[in-house]
């Protein structure tokens, strides 16, 4: 394709050092936050302020026959014990569905599901109320196999099933000369942010209320916590807090509804949060998955047809379920060409903890399944992976299995190519401590066998299925100086650095200010998901921008009598090409200049019944080349190197692009050799940092930047697509695939145990 | 709270708050008070204890202060002395666990996880207990009694640990499913003592309280050519791997089966023995 740029990992250098797009412009909040004065909403404060805290159940799944708060109430220093029935509005709210239980009602469904809150004078006094509230519960026996969860009786009244696809596309009676056949399981992963939940709600005299939170989506909480609360939306105004990590676990509501409710009941601001352990029971995990999969080939290794079955574990509550189902359908082939598909895509609801978003969405799992396929299949065909890939990859033109046929760009074929044409720098470790096992000197180089492989995965950006997605912005110019005001929120993406560079592109001013992120002063940005902020609110912030900018050469052409295609705005003035007007931006701005605006992606149409129709509306792809080293004798695992080629449309601020690919790398190795929340009949084994492990500088390998390939994105902001996503996709399939190669065993399952490889086990 | 800046002042204060809970590092006992599982009435601070920081040798042993952080144990003129506790000591946390947690949390705490543990064990250390009323001694092995449990009276702390220093290699090694800052899923601790012709092997995460694999290593101890130096045989070394295997009753628990913890220990046992004597 023309118009293809690639940047290695020398292009990643500020290039003039300058503040405008394509630039490494340095984050506002970067210093703060390693400094340690960010503020985050765990540091929120008021002089007046109650401790709020949550009672939650311990068990999977009972029936709450008596709750006794009289000995609570009684503390000194408790100021309020509310319960279901205290909820003044909805008792329920969900993203999709209001099917999840502000406060537990009749029965708790999850271990951890709130049953009763506290404001208290002390963390301290709320502990001792929380342990003086008496629950009775009926146990009853919870239903934990997703796989029996259709045919058991319901435990909710929306039923088992959340969402049903069952998509065919092209022939059905086709079959490949080739066939290979696989079964493979996805643990439950947690997002595993550093700062957990916590916010402040403030009581507005005459009703309403302020809440401060941490959040991904202030406007969907918004309407979300009024509906519970009995309040206009209006009445409810949330601003961002400052946000420790989201990576999807801040979609859904958690305290929100919680802290407004005692805060409004006190008549005091009220603080809460959580604990490391109630991190884990008060926000959603990413779906454990069951995939059966049959791949149908030619003989020269042409993809012909593709069987799958997925099957996914939404836990408790419906929260994003329907849009994960979606994606892991949607995207279960893979980026190949894949003429006849019957994919069915299964999530259900069980009484294990309730799954939702996280980084990926759907398509991490299917990725590590359908890349294990590839690996299988060009096995099977006695044909080198990467060709097989390279014959079947997706680009623009072709169709997926949902018979959309992609218009933007699809460059797979190049990161396939960059990723693995890339030099690798491994060598062979002399630092014992570089070696599997690490600190615990377990192996010595003897020990140690080396594994290589490559996967390959995209993804959608944006909401599908016909969402109405859009994200508000506004830009006021003043005295040379832009204001943006848009409610996205910031959770580390990088979006208060792109608003600058994108103002400063568009406008040529130094100054740019950012307002505070709340549903007070602007529209809604949508959730700070699905890679999609830079794309929608940068869009929205550089529609604005170019909005202020043709009023305000409209308004310099008006009063100095000139044509208005003689003007342009540059380097902070606006000048005639001819040259003899000059007028500085502060004096043309001395009375303001505001435009607010509301961008759109291009629409989509929600899947039909055999899961066909235009759903997304653009594709990232990516490629990781994983080299690990295997203890076989203890089944410890090294991860040496990650390579990586990604499709990023353009390159907006190349130290951020860097950042995400390689936080999205640790995500994935992290599910490839470690991270699981194990549960034992419902229950949570691990929920501490102590035994839900992520990786360390150890465990982390260098990320090697092979290509950003730069095909820009037709409709996108400046042609960027977002780049959050995809690195968390292919690197757990990459790693997977590496440690097969190392041991030659199936390794079915991620994360792959060190019992896996030492008894060969892992079987789905 | 008390914090104490001379033994005498912490032994005072326990003894007038003997349900009082002695914080050194407190990279466990903060994890348990902030969980709920220690009642907290009284603690009483050792960290800045001159007496309990500093260690020295006497004759064949060094006497470690309990207060040493693993930081400390990393010292060359010491790690030299007690190169097993310097590995296991690196094993630990990360720079910021290393430089606050300490030799006495980690015995105090009686985790059979813990991982200076299994080295105290295989050196047959002795414990120097304090507490007002005078000083009483007890070997590691009297002193933790089961899974975080010990025989640490009230108004009582330790004092110091006691370990000998012995000719020959040392070898420690932790399998954790993660490369650094972990729990260990099996660890063991492989110490030669050339001049007394044995070899010992503590063993940890694989029973209830500190192990030794007592039998595997009067067999190891038999026959290894003490004077030739010759690699033992692999029918030697397996029959060895096989005794440690034999020695240990592990758990299924959230970290690890009993039958990886098993293969495990035997894997790290025959590692260690290549290591530190040769292999054939």
């Amino acid at each position: 394709m023309s118009g293809t740029r690639t940047t290695d990992r020398t292009g990643v250098a500020p290039r003039t050092g300058g503040p405008g797009i394509g630039e490494s412009v340095p984050r506002p909040d970067g210093v703060p936050k390693v400094t340690g004065s960010f503020a985050f909403s765990s540091d929120l404060w008021h002089d007046r302020m109650l401790w709020g805290g949550t009672l939650r159940s311990p068990h999977p799944s009972a029936r709450i026959v008596s709750v006794d708060i009289g000995a609570a109430v009684t503390i000194t220093g408790v100021h309020a014990v509310l319960l279901h029935d205290d909820v003044p509005g909805s008792k329920a709210y969900g993203l999709e569905h209001s099917d999840q239980q502000v406060l537990a009602g009749e029965v708790v469904r999850h271990e951890g599901e709130p049953v009763a809150i506290v404001a208290a004078d002390h963390p301290e006094t709320v502990r001792r109320a929380l342990d003086a509230i008496v629950v009775e519960y009926e146990v009853v026996d919870p239903l934990t196999d997703p796989a029996a969860a259709e045919t058991a009786p319901p435990i909710h009244p929306d039923g088992n099933l959340i969402r049903r696809i069952h998509l065919r596309h092209g022939d059905q009676q086709v079959v490949g000369e080739v066939q290979v056949e696989g079964t493979y399981e996805v643990g439950m992963q947690d997002q595993a942010f550093l700062g957990p939940e916590s916010g402040m709600a403030i009581p507005v005299e005459g009703g309403g209320v302020d809440l401060y939170i941490a959040t991904q989506w202030l406007h969907a909480d918004r309407d979300q916590v009024a509906a519970c609360l009995g309040l206009r939306p209006e009445r409810v105004r949330l601003t961002l807090a400052g946000v420790g990590g989201a990576f999807g676990a801040r979609e859904d509501l958690s305290m929100h509804v919680h802290l407004c409710m005692l805060a409004m009941h006190t008549g005091r601001p009220v603080k809460m949060v959580y604990s490391r352990e109630e991190s884990f029971h008060g926000h959603v995990h990413r779906h454990p998955a069951r995939m059966w999969y049959r791949h149908h080939a030619d003989r020269d290794g042409t993809l012909v047809r593709v069987e799958a079955s997925l099957l996914l574990d939404g836990g408790a509550y419906a929260s994003s379920s329907s849009a994960v189902i979606a994606n892991a359908t949607c995207f279960a082939a893979g980026p190949y060409r894949v003429p006849s598909a019957d994919i069915e895509g299964v999530v259900v609801r069980t009484n294990n903890p309730p799954c939702g978003a996280m980084r990926g969405f759907g398509a991490v799992q299917t990725c590590f399944a359908h890349e294990a396929q590839m690996d299988l299949l060009a096995g099977a065909l006695g044909m080198d992976p990467v060709e097989l890939r390279l014959r079947n990859v997706l680009a623009t033109g072709d169709r997926l299995v949902t018979g959309q046929a992609i218009t933007g760009t699809a460059p797979g074929a190049e990161v396939i190519r960059t990723c693995v044409d890339h030099p690798s720098a491994a060598s062979i470790a002399e630092d014992p401590m570089a070696l599997p096992g690490g600190a615990g000197r377990t192996a010595d180089p003897a020990h140690v066998v080396r594994g290589e492989a490559l996967a390959v995965g995209f993804k959608n950006l944006m909401f599908s299925e016909g969402f109405d997605d859009y994200s508000s912005a506004a830009c006021r110019l003043a005295d040379g100086v832009a204001t943006i005001t848009c409610a996205c929120a910031e959770v580390g993406q990088g979006f208060v650095t792109l608003v600058q560079q994108i103002a400063h592109e568009v406008l040529g001013v130094q100054e740019v200010v950012l307002e505070p992120a709340s549903t007070e002063t602007i529209g809604s940005a949508g959730s700070t998901s699905a890679s999609r902020q830079t794309w929608m609110s940068g869009g929205a912030v550089q529609k604005a921008c170019e909005e202020v900018r043709v009023r305000l050469l409209a308004r310099v052409a008006d009063e100095h009598g000139v044509e208005l295609d003689g003007l342009v705005l540059v380097d902070g003035l606006v000048a005639s090409l001819t040259g003899d007007l000059r007028v500085d931006l502060v004096s043309a701005t001395s009375d303001p200049i505001h435009a607010e605006v509301e961008f759109r992606h291009a629409p989509t149409f929600p899947l039909d019944e055999d899961g066909q129709g235009d759903a997304h509306v653009s594709f990232a792809f990516s490629a990781h080349r994983a080299i690990v080293d295997v203890d076989v004798g203890l089944g410890l695992v090294k991860v040496v190197e990650l390579t990586t080629s990604q499709d990023v449309g353009r390159v907006l601020n190349p130290v951020q692009v860097v950042g995400q690919l390689e936080g999205g790398a640790a995500q994935g190795v992290g599910l490839a050799v470690m991270e699981e929340v194990q549960l034992s009949d419902g229950r949570i084994r691990n929920a501490s940092f102590t035994d839900y492990l992520v990786p360390t500088a150890l465990d982390m390998p260098p990320v090697e930047i092979a290509a950003l390939i730069e095909q820009p994105e037709p409709g996108a902001p400046f042609g960027a697509k977002g780049v959050g996503e995809p690195p968390s996709i292919t690197s757990t399939a990459a790693v997977a695939a590496a440690i097969r190669a190392a041991t030659g065993l199936a390794l079915p399952r991620v994360p792959v145990r060190p019992s896996d490889i030492v008894f060969g086990g892992g079987a789905a | 709270m008390t914090i104490a800046t001379s033994l005498e002042d912490a032994c005072c204060a326990l003894a007038s708050h003997p349900d009082a809970l002695v914080l050194a590092g407190g990279t466990d006992l903060m994890v348990a008070v902030n969980r709920g599982d220690l009642p907290v009435h009284h603690v009483v601070a050792i960290g800045r204890v001159p007496e309990l920081r500093g260690w020295r040798r006497e004759g064949d042993h060094v006497r470690l202060g309990a207060a040493l952080t693993y930081t400390d144990l990393l010292q060359p003129d010491l790690a030299v002395l007690q190169p097993a506790l310097a590995q296991a000591a690196r094993s630990v946390g990360s720079p910021q666990i290393r430089n606050t947690g300490t030799l006495g949390g980690n015995v105090a705490t009686g985790s059979p996880a813990g991982d200076t543990i299994p080295v105290l064990a295989a050196l047959d250390a002795v414990l120097e207990l304090r507490s007002a009323s005078g000083t009483r001694e007890m070997r590691l092995d009297e002193f933790v009694t089961g899974v975080k449990r010990t025989a640490l009276e009230g108004g009582e702390l330790i004092e110091a640990i006691r370990v000998p220093v012995l000719d020959g290699p040392q070898e420690f090694c932790k399998v954790g499913t993660r490369n650094a800052m972990v729990i260990s899923v099996v660890s063991l601790a492989l110490v030669v003592d050339r001049s007394g012709r044995t070899v010992r092997v503590g063993l940890g995460s694989v029973a209830a309280s500190p192990l030794r694999a007592t039998e595997a290593e009067a067999y190891i101890g038999g026959h290894l050519d003490w004077d030739g130096g010759r690699p033992p045989s692999a029918e030697v070394v397996d029959r060895f791997t096989e005794l440690v295997v034999g020695a240990t009753s592990p758990i299924d628990d959230h970290r690890g089966s009993a039958r990886y913890r098993r293969h495990a220990v035997g894997v790290l046992a025959g590692r260690a023995l290549a290591r530190a004597v040769g292999a054939a």
